[in-house]
């Protein structure tokens, strides 16, 4: 990789369409006018370095496999019926089909198998546990401490279980349920603004660390009254409070400038539940929410739900959800398809692409805030009729600070889906060569979109 | 009569293990460390400061094992997001108490000067408080670090209060507040090293919030500070004390709001094109009433367990009359209301909690209320569908064919791979189809009449109120219940060696004609709940 080479203007658009043919575009070439240090990583014009911030975007129920996997591989894949809905931001992102949850003479778990499966790197084995970490925590445990929050957690459908991110089964990390509750998290109390002129820390800063460093010096009596699964649980308490001495840590000392931050207004409080529309309007706001809440550098790792597992989505007035639709819809003899059910992937691809562009929509150094975000948005099931967990729908927007290609389609013709968990993290730049187990475990990333 | 040569042949055992104590001898199993549920950590707050105090704040989710949350809490950690919350809380918590609104009638001392520190009561407040949110006496260090950084934080706001919200918020934030950890130590017996049994202070917190939802008192901290607790005597004192109070409502409530997964309140909602009857309040009214019930039954009028799927008494409020299709004359609070024998509505099974929770947002689901009702109530297990169901068998499943969840039902029926377990859920599923989906009387279906005749286990019934009397004479419904208050008791799954103590107490539970105080007691004074194993020697992950 050649280094700091300043590229006179060049059409953002027209640039990354050039890069679509397929054609390996990684030899010296800029993009986007930033600069590449010697790890890769995206250097703001000030020479300061942007952080890179990995998510996932869940939804429920999967697709149509034969409406929503692209025919050919490469940059120029013809559009599909359930894929139209990106269409405008799909030089963003890569489709990936085919990755399957190798089963490992495990059952299939329904709605469950095919999450844990592609988050954790194996099959679950237990009927109601799930072994963790999930790829958002161990990518967390690398570049979420040192911000004011670890990761951030939002459920659209208006419930904090609705969480897949876990460091074991002791601990799931709930969801914020509302865009109120969201905002109030990240910009409420606790917020100091990095571009503001006056910089006061609270007062009481100080006394919340004393009452915290208190409870720590009781940490080695307590340990040695426990069992080991219990030890492992209070190592996670004291894991969850020392993140919180790092958030007061932090709100004692003025923030950095950040030329991409603002705060934003409260957002207007609708209601919460599982109904559609609502669904997609509180997704907006929560996408917009969480989108400065990145560019504030308040956390580099997310976790977003649309929908969760065995999608509770419905229309208004409909006595079924997306789930039992998919379950006792009919096919449609003509269509081949089960409309009612078809309606909600369309719903759930249309939520994708505003997740998408809204990350977009924000300026960050001489790219967009996207450019430096790694984002793996995937499901439970490809068909959730039959629960199938082969050939799952994954699609990864962003370019991790350069480091990603955009704009192809992969398929990965029935390898295990650990491959791509294992490209993510190699991505945000864990030392990983090796993931997954049993018969998911690999060492091959998906170098088809590297750069 | 079975009951009775039970009785005799655990008798004799009980004689030949020398025991003594009627029980068997069961060793019970390991001892874990329990985070509080947000109903335990709210009492914590109220019997220290009392109702004044707000406690508002997200509490993580509870985590449900084999079907009760009481056995999730000894699984679950601290989250990042929820030790946030619990600090934010803690921090809410110590600032009513030490604001001035409430500081002088909370505070069991006042500071020679509020401007400056005052060691002695700082000292005085965190031994007293902290012994009650702890559970347990402090120790010297203990009170000394808190003591002297409330000092110091008080000398630098000029502050006293402050220096005491520090001391206090540090008390809501321990690890030994937020979890209740068990500890077990060495049985005095000799011949039996491996035998373990809970220390004084774990046998009396685990004691209270078995029969209390909610921490020991300073009685029942003090009985087991002297050692009493030991003795059969003192435990039978002390137990019988807790269930003579007015308290034992509360822990009778939070058993059933877990066995019969009331959590799941927070996230129910309805389609309103449906339902246009439901709202929020009707909701929580609901969940309350059954609550209301159950203890009026059980603890109230100590009537036996069984009646609870006969009973035709009902309380209610006005914003619940329009869906039992009843006038409510109080327009504040709850009156009791009696159904008229003729009346399709008795027990347990025809309220509108269970109706309304275990249905589909704009339906009800004959399929989600068996499965509930077998597993929670009868102990039985349900299978998940199998992952790869042909549902192509429902493609002319259209409402114009099938116009009731019967006609829907019966393709389950005829097919091997569903009929296992659909036919153990849906015949009492479909009795209780008069109830739609929040609970409300129906006799029709999309102009269907509908059908709730079926048999549970081989005995028939017509109608729900049938189905009721057959739930309160199932063989399984007392030991089903003597499973899950025990497990809920222990907050684990019972062992194989409780085995025995578990067929004991079913024959007890029967005996007392299903009393449930009585169940409590012989519980509490059992010798799987006082006592200990090792825990495994590898533990699951």
């Amino acid at each position: 990789m050649s280094t700091r080479i300043i590229q006179p203007k060049i059409g953002r658009r027209r640039f990354l369409r050039g890069t679509l043919g397929g054609v390996a575009c990684a030899v010296g070439l800029p993009f986007l006018n930033l600069f590449l240090n010697a790890n890769g990583d995206a250097v703001a014009a000030t020479g300061a370095p942007l952080p890179r911030r990995f998510g996932t975007w869940f939804f429920g129920c999967g697709m149509n496999p034969l409406r929503w996997n692209p025919a050919t591989v490469g940059g120029d894949w013809e559009l599909t019926p359930e894929l139209v809905p990106i269409a405008h931001v799909r030089d963003r992102m890569n489709i990936l089909s085919g990755f399957s949850v190798l089963l490992n003479g495990e059952a299939n778990q329904v709605h469950r198998t095919g999450v844990f499966g592609t988050l954790c790197g194996g099959a679950p084995k237990k009927a109601t546990e799930v072994e963790g970490p999930s790829l958002d925590v161990l990518i967390s445990d690398e570049i979420g401490t040192k911000t004011r929050f670890r990761s951030l957690e939002m459920a659209a459908t208006g419930s904090s279980r609705h969480s897949n991110s876990l460091r074991d089964v002791s601990s799931v990390n709930p969801a914020e349920p509302s865009p109120l509750s969201l905002y109030l998290r990240v910009f409420g109390s606790g917020f100091a603004d990095p571009n503001a002129a006056e910089f006061s820390p609270d007062p009481r800063l100080l006394l919340r660390k004393s009452a915290l460093s208190i409870v720590t010096e009781d940490r080695k009596r307590l340990e040695r009254q426990l069992g080991q699964s219990d030890r492992a649980r209070l190592d996670q308490y004291f894991t969850s409070l020392r993140q919180l001495e790092q958030q007061l840590e932090l709100q004692l000392q003025k923030p950095a400038p950040l030329q991409a931050c603002s705060v934003p207004k409260p957002p207007a409080g609708g209601p919460v539940d599982t109904e559609i529309e609502h669904v997609m309007s509180n997704h907006a706001l929560m996408a917009q929410t969480l989108a400065l809440a990145l560019a504030c550098d308040q956390t580099r790792v997310f976790n977003m739900l649309f929908s969760n597992r065995a999608s509770s989505l419905r229309m208004p007035g409909s006595s079924d959800t997306h789930h039992t639709l998919t379950h006792e819809e009919p096919r449609d003899p003509d269509l081949g398809y089960q409309p009612k059910a078809t309606y909600f992937v369309m719903k759930s691809m249309e939520a994708w692409a505003t997740f998408v562009e809204t990350l977009d929509a924000i300026p960050e150094g001489d790219g967009t805030l996207l450019d430096n975000c790694l984002v793996m948005a995937h499901s439970e099931t490809s068909e959730a009729n039959t629960h199938s967990v082969v050939g799952l729908p994954l699609m990864i927007a962003g370019r991790a600070g350069g480091r990603m290609r955009t704009g192809l389609h992969v398929s990965g013709v029935g390898d295990s889906t650990s491959r791509v968990g294992l490209t993510m993290q190699q991505l945000m730049g864990l030392n990983v060569g090796r993931w997954g187990t049993d018969q998911n475990e690999t060492d091959r990333p998906v170098t088809e979109i590297l750069t | 009569m079975r009951n009775v040569l039970q009785l005799l042949v655990l008798t004799l055992l009980i004689v030949l293990v020398g025991c003594g104590r009627g029980d068997p001898t069961s060793q019970g199993g390991p001892v874990s460390m329990k985070r509080l549920t947000p109903a335990q950590y709210r009492n914590a707050v109220e019997d220290l400061f009392g109702t004044t105090i707000d406690v508002s704040g997200r509490f993580e989710p509870d985590s449900r094992r084999s079907g009760l949350n009481a056995i999730g809490t000894s699984l679950v950690a601290v989250t990042p997001s929820g030790f946030e919350q619990y600090e934010a809380m803690a921090r809410n918590v110590a600032a009513q108490v030490t604001s001035p609104a409430h500081r002088d009638h909370l505070l069991p001392c006042k500071p020679k000067s509020t401007t400056a520190r005052d060691d002695v009561c700082t000292e005085s407040i965190v031994r007293s408080f902290g012994q009650q949110l702890l559970r347990r006496s402090l120790g010297d260090d203990e009170i000394r670090v808190r003591v002297r950084a409330a000092g110091a934080t008080a000398e630098f706001h000029a502050d006293f209060y402050t220096g005491l919200e520090l001391a206090l918020t540090s008390l809501l934030v321990a690890p030994d507040f937020l979890f209740r950890i068990e500890v077990a130590e060495p049985a005095p017996l000799p011949d039996r090293p491996d035998r373990l049994q809970l220390s004084d202070l774990s046998l009396a917190v685990r004691l209270s919030y078995f029969l209390w939802n909610r921490g020991p008192d300073e009685t029942l901290l003090a009985t087991a500070e002297r050692g009493e607790l030991n003795s059969h005597e003192g435990l039978a004192r002390e137990v019988d004390r807790l269930l003579a109070s007015e308290q034992l409502a509360g822990g009778v409530r939070a058993f059933f709001e877990d066995l019969f997964l009331f959590d799941q309140f927070t996230d129910l909602g309805k389609d309103v094109t449906h339902y246009p009857l439901y709202n929020n309040r009707m909701a929580a009214d609901a969940r309350e009433q059954t609550l209301r019930f159950v203890v009026e039954h059980l603890v109230t009028q100590q009537a036996g367990y069984r009646e609870l799927f006969t009973s035709r008494q009902l309380p209610i409020t006005r914003s619940l009359g329009p869906l039992y299709g009843v006038p409510v004359y109080s327009s504040e609070g709850w009156e009791n209301m009696e159904f008229p024998p003729d009346h399709p509505r008795a027990g347990l099974l025809s309220h509108a909690s269970f109706a309304m929770l275990f249905s589909h947002p704009g339906r009800s689901s004959p399929t989600l209320r068996g499965v509930f009702l077998r597993e929670a109530l009868l102990c039985q297990i349900i299978p998940e569908a199998p992952a790869d169901v042909d549902f192509s068998l429902f493609a002319a499943d259209a409402d114009s064919v099938h116009k009731t969840a019967r006609d829907r039902l019966e393709v389950h029926a005829n097919e091997a791979s569903c009929r296992t377990c659909h036919k153990l859920t849906d015949p009492i599923g479909l009795g209780l189809e008069v109830f739609d989906g929040i609970g409300k009387y129906r006799t029709s279906e999309n102009g269907a009449l509908i059908d709730t005749r079926g048999d549970l286990d081989g005995r028939n019934f017509a109608d729900p109120v049938e189905l009721g009397q057959a739930f309160a004479e199932s063989p399984l419904i007392g030991p089903c219940l003597v499973q899950n208050l025990y497990r809920y008791a222990v907050g684990r799954e019972h062992t194989n060696r409780e085995r025995s103590l578990l067929r004991y107490l079913e024959a007890r539970f029967a005996e007392a004609g299903y009393r449930l105080p009585e169940l409590m007691r012989e519980i509490a004074l059992s010798e799987g709940f006082r006592t200990a194993s090792q825990p495994p020697a590898k533990e699951e992950t």
